[in-house]
Parts: C-alpha cells; sequence; structure tokens
C-alpha cells in the first residue's frame, strides 16, 4: 500500500486525482491515483491493500478443514468457487478420489454461483454507466439464486458447502427442481437484460471502443477469465485442465476479440447462458441415490450413521475433528475457473494436520494490475467503466 | 513419484539438454512437475522456457513463496507456468537462503510478475534485484517486518 503522492505541481500543466478508497465505483476499497491532463488520464495507479486480512497466513495455523470457511471469505461473490479450488488442492494433495455425484454436484453450485456472480457484475456495470433498472432486475434473479443455496447449504452467501472429500451435507429433497424451476426463468430474464442494453445506443457509446485490452498485453498481464476471452484467446481452465469431471460436459467457451468493455459484457451474458446450460445438463447427470462424500479411513470424516453405529466409526469421527487429516508432505497447484478468471490454490503440506503455506492465486488481483492498459491515454470518464468490467472483488484482491 | 523416461516432460528433458548442469533437482508429485534451479540460471532457463515454440510458457500464472524456516535455504520461490498453447503446466523453483533472500526480476520476460514480486517482498521479505519499484503493496508503508514469515507471529507483535 503506497500511500505517496508525487506532487502535482511538477508539471504545470497535470493534475493529481485520487479516486477512492472510498468511492462507489471501486466496488470496493481501491483507490487509484490518476494523473489528468485535462481529462485524459496520463498516469494510473491502483493502490490496494486496505481490506487485507491475512488470510492465507491464518490458513497455517488451521487444520485443513478449518481453512474452509476462509476460502469463502476471499472472493464473497462466488464462495462455492473458491471452497471447490481449496478442496480440490486438498484433495490432490491427500489423493482423495470425490464420487461422481459429488463432483456432479459440485458443478452444478459453481455454474450457479457463476451467474448469480455475473448478474452482480452486469447489475453493478449498469448502475455505474447509469442504467438504474438492469441493476433491480439482476439482483431480483440473483435472490433467488440466493434462496436456492440457503436452502441446501443452510447459508446465503457464505456457504462453506464443499467439504474435503465432497459435500458438507446431503442436499434437500426438492433441490434440483427448484434449480430447474429457476434456470426455466432465467432465459426470458437474461433476454430483457439484453433488450435493454444490447442494442441500446447509450450502452454502445459508453463501452464500445472504451478500455481496450490488447490479446498480447493481456497474456504478458496473465490477465485471465472472461477479462481476457473478451481479447480473443479462449483459455478456460475447465476446458484446458479438466476438474471435476468438467470434461463430461457440453458447453462452448465464448470469445470476443474487440477486447474492449463492450466485448467482456457480451462474453460474460454468452458466459450466462452457457452456466445454465451446464446447470442443466448436470441435473440430468446427478444421481439420485449415493454417497455425496468419498469414504476414505482416517481422511474423511465416516456417515453420521455409521459414527453413531461402530465403534471404529466413532473413533475416527473423533480423531478427525480434534486432529485434522494429516496429507503426506508436499506440494500441489490446483486451478478451477472461477467468474472471475484462473483462481489457483497453491497448497504446501509438511506431512502435519495444518497446511504449511496456502497461497491463492487471486485473479482479481492480476486482473486489477492490467487496469493502466485500460485506461492510459483514455478519458477520465471511462475509467469507472474500466474499473467495472474487469470485475474485481476487493476481497480477492487483498486477500 | 514416476521415473520412467517416457513420463518426463518435454520441457524438463529441453531444460536438461541445455544445460545439463543447470537443474538442481527435479520433483515429480500428483501429476506435477517441480523444477529446482539454481538463483543464478533463472533468467536464462526462464527466458528459454517462454521463448522456445515447443513448450511457449508464455502465462506466468503466479509467484508464490515459502519459508521453510528453520531450514535453511529458508525461502524458496515458486513460479507456476502455464503454457496456453501446449496446454501444459510447469513449477519451477528457486531457493535462497535467509541471509540472502535476493532473486533476480522476472519482468522483462513476464510484466505480469511485477505485482506478485512486490507482494512476496512484502509479505515475505524475499528482495528482486531490478525491479523497478520494490515497494509494499498490501501492508502499509511504515510496516516493520513481514507478516507471512514463520517467525512472524499470527497475532502480530503487540
Amino acid at each position: 500500500m503506497s500511500t505517496t503522492v508525487e506532487t502535482p505541481l511538477t508539471h504545470n500543466k497535470t493534475m493529481v486525482l485520487n479516486m477512492g478508497p472510498q468511492h462507489p465505483s471501486t466496488h470496493g476499497v481501491l483507490r487509484v491515483i490518476l494523473e489528468l491532463d485535462g481529462e485524459i488520464v496520463l498516469k494510473a495507479e491502483p493502490v490496494i491493500g486496505y481490506l487485507h486480512t491475512g488470510i492465507e497466513k491464518n490458513c497455517e495455523k488451521l487444520t485443513y478443514s478449518q481453512c474452509i470457511p476462509l476460502t469463502d471469505r476471499i472472493d464473497y461473490l462466488a464462495n462455492l468457487s473458491n471452497n471447490l479450488g481449496y478442496c480440490l488442492a486438498v484433495e490432490k494433495l491427500a489423493d482423495i478420489d470425490v464420487p461422481k455425484r459429488a463432483q456432479y454436484i459440485r458443478v452444478l453450485l459453481t455454474e450457479l454461483t457463476r451467474i448469480s456472480s455475473h448478474l452482480v457484475w452486469l447489475g453493478t456495470h449498469a448502475i455505474d454507466l447509469g442504467a438504474m433498472s438492469v441493476f433491480l432486475y439482476c439482483f431480483r434473479e440473483r435472490e433467488e439464486i440466493l434462496k436456492i443455496l440457503e436452502a441446501i447449504s443452510g447459508q446465503r452467501m457464505m456457504t462453506s458447502y464443499f467439504r474435503i472429500g465432497g459435500l458438507a451435507l446431503e442436499p434437500p429433497p426438492g433441490y434440483l427442481e427448484s434449480i430447474s424451476k429457476f434456470l426455466g426463468t432465467l432465459p426470458g430474464h437474461v433476454a430483457e437484460y439484453e433488450d435493454l442494453l444490447t442494442e441500446n445506443p447509450i450502452w454502445k457509446l459508453r463501452t464500445q471502443g472504451v478500455g481496450v485490452l490488447k490479446l498480447d498485453d493481456a497474456i504478458a498481464m496473465a490477465v485471465s477469465g472472461p477479462s481476457l476471452r473478451g481479447s480473443g484467446s479462449d483459455y478456460d481452465v475447465r476446458k484446458y485442465f479438466p476438474y471435476s469431471s468438467y470434461e463430461e460436459f457440453d458447453f462452448r467457451v465464448p470469445t470476443q476479440t474487440a477486447g474492449d468493455v463492450y466485448a467482456r459484457y457480451q462474453v460474460r451474458v454468452a458466459e450466462i447462458k452457457e452456466s445454465a446450460k451446464i446447470c442443466k445438463q448436470a441435473i440430468e447427470k446427478i444421481p439420485s441415490q449415493g454417497p455425496f462424500r468419498a469414504e476414505v479411513r482416517g481422511l474423511i470424516p465416516p456417515s453420521r450413521e455409521e459414527m453413531k453405529t461402530s465403534i471404529e466409526g466413532l473413533i475416527y469421527h473423533f480423531k478427525i475433528w480434534t486432529e485434522g487429516i494429516t496429507p503426506p508432505p508436499g506440494e500441489v497447484y490446483q486451478a478451477i475457473e472461477s467468474p472471475r478468471g484462473e483462481v489457483g490454490y497453491f497448497v504446501v503440506s509438511d506431512g502435519s494436520n495444518r497446511p504449511y503455506r496456502v497461497k491463492v492465486r487471486a485473479p482479481s488481483f492480476i486482473n486489477l494490475q492490467a487496469l493502466p492498459h485500460l485506461v492510459i491515454g483514455k478519458l477520465i470518464a471511462d475509467v469507472v467503466a474500466s474499473i467495472g468490467t474487469i470485475d474485481i472483488v476487493l476481497g480477492e484482491v487483498d486477500r | 513419484m514416476e521415473a520412467e523416461p517416457q513420463k518426463i516432460p518435454l520441457a524438463v528433458r529441453k531444460l536438461k539438454e541445455r544445460d545439463p548442469q543447470g537443474i538442481t533437482e527435479v520433483i515429480s508429485f500428483r501429476g506435477e512437475t517441480t523444477v529446482v534451479l539454481p538463483r543464478n540460471r533463472l533468467l536464462n532457463a526462464a527466458e528459454f522456457l517462454k521463448s522456445d515454440p515447443d513448450l511457449d510458457f508464455a502465462f506466468l500464472s503466479d509467484i508464490s513463496a515459502v519459508d521453510r524456516f528453520p531450514i535453511e535455504p529458508r525461502f524458496e520461490v515458486n513460479y507456476h507456468l502455464t503454457s496456453l498453447s501446449h496446454r501444459e503446466r510447469l513449477r519451477i523453483k528457486v531457493r535462497v537462503t535467509g541471509k540472502d533472500p535476493v532473486v533476480p526480476t522476472v519482468i522483462p520476460i513476464w510484466p505480469t510478475a511485477n505485482w506478485h514480486e512486490r507482494e512476496i517482498w512484502d509479505l515475505m521479505g524475499v528482495r528482486f534485484e531490478g525491479h523497478p519499484n520494490l515497494t509494499r503493496i498490501l501492508m502499509p508503508d511504515d510496516w516493520e517486518g513481514h507478516p507471512h514469515r514463520k517467525d512472524y507471529p499470527v497475532e502480530g507483535y503487540r
């Protein structure tokens, strides 16, 4: 966090403007130091760290399963994606195979999370650019997803529903029907947003040709997610390095080549539709019966019934919840595709019951680094659009 | 784990061919390959891994540091490379001592390294030689110490 602002009076013509950390369109506590020549941005320096909570450091003092609630709080708009990344990393470390049923439910719920995260992005991005009604519509649909997540996990946002080896608990009866019902109404709603924005001349004026990120710059800055796909690459972790049975699903990775704010808008709206498609396939694939968690002695807690009826089950239950699990020494990097890009968990084990080191590759942190590429030489009025379009979550930037 | 010759990834084979003394160790664990390099070979190998068309590691996913205190060499800096054209991943690792925690910067090769290196300097206290702006990024400017070091208490100093 740099607090020094260069004196603005070194040149007579430029002016230094401090945007944030308290600014409604920075989506949190982001500060950007802008150097302006009239209305043209000459220099933009994002200043971060206002939300640093030391999550990675805290993980080192918790057992493997106690870290899961912290991963929710990294990206609070896509909690399940972060749960998934962490659980997959620990499962890789401990060599646990997750049952297919749990894998499909994980896919279904992370895709729902992707839809909900993109809806928040679309709503807030539209309100940044002055379209109030889209915001209200998006939050209406997001509310439906949060209700579904609450019914399944007991929590609207900080779900912590994925656990090492599978899920926290058996999903409630009728959950697939409520998701199907929601998915049935979604295409109509998406058409509604598109009616309001896609051909809207004001929206196009504010977004087309604004905040252009060239493909070379995007790859050099390691930008990922829809921000990269808007610039022409089709890098999507789900396709390139499939995890959690994504290779069994049939979906398209939407891309655009213009690299501007409008292109990234098109990519994200198309992704909402693709996610709905994946959800529908997952609903068909999920068997109604079957284990929701792997069964591995000493690594996964035994089922409630076994714990109550067998002494061995009780001993393992007690050992796991007091001591935790002890994966072999080693280190793994597991990446997943979150709504914002490649989320990577680098987990190092020293053979004890606590992770030796957890490092999160936070896509918001890395995508934000590319912000100067989007705004330098452009008008200050477009800075807000450019911050909104890279879809940062400050919790993830600062961790 | 596996040591059969056909399992050795192309990147490792090429690096070995090019500079047999330039690799300290190759670790294979859970299907992931880690190449440990001496500090003075890092830039050379990084440049090669990025520019060789058969490898094409143009996308630097992440840089992270691990503190092995009190074992020396204490710090490990891990570079997670991704090749978008060949759909491959590779981790390269450099070990540095607590007395001399300095690694050359890779910004000229992968510009994305800028903030990663600042973060590692801030939280771990590993310096990156040649970095244009090696200042704190997450902690306040006047913070003392490097919080992610193992000898730094979780609760902080009170």
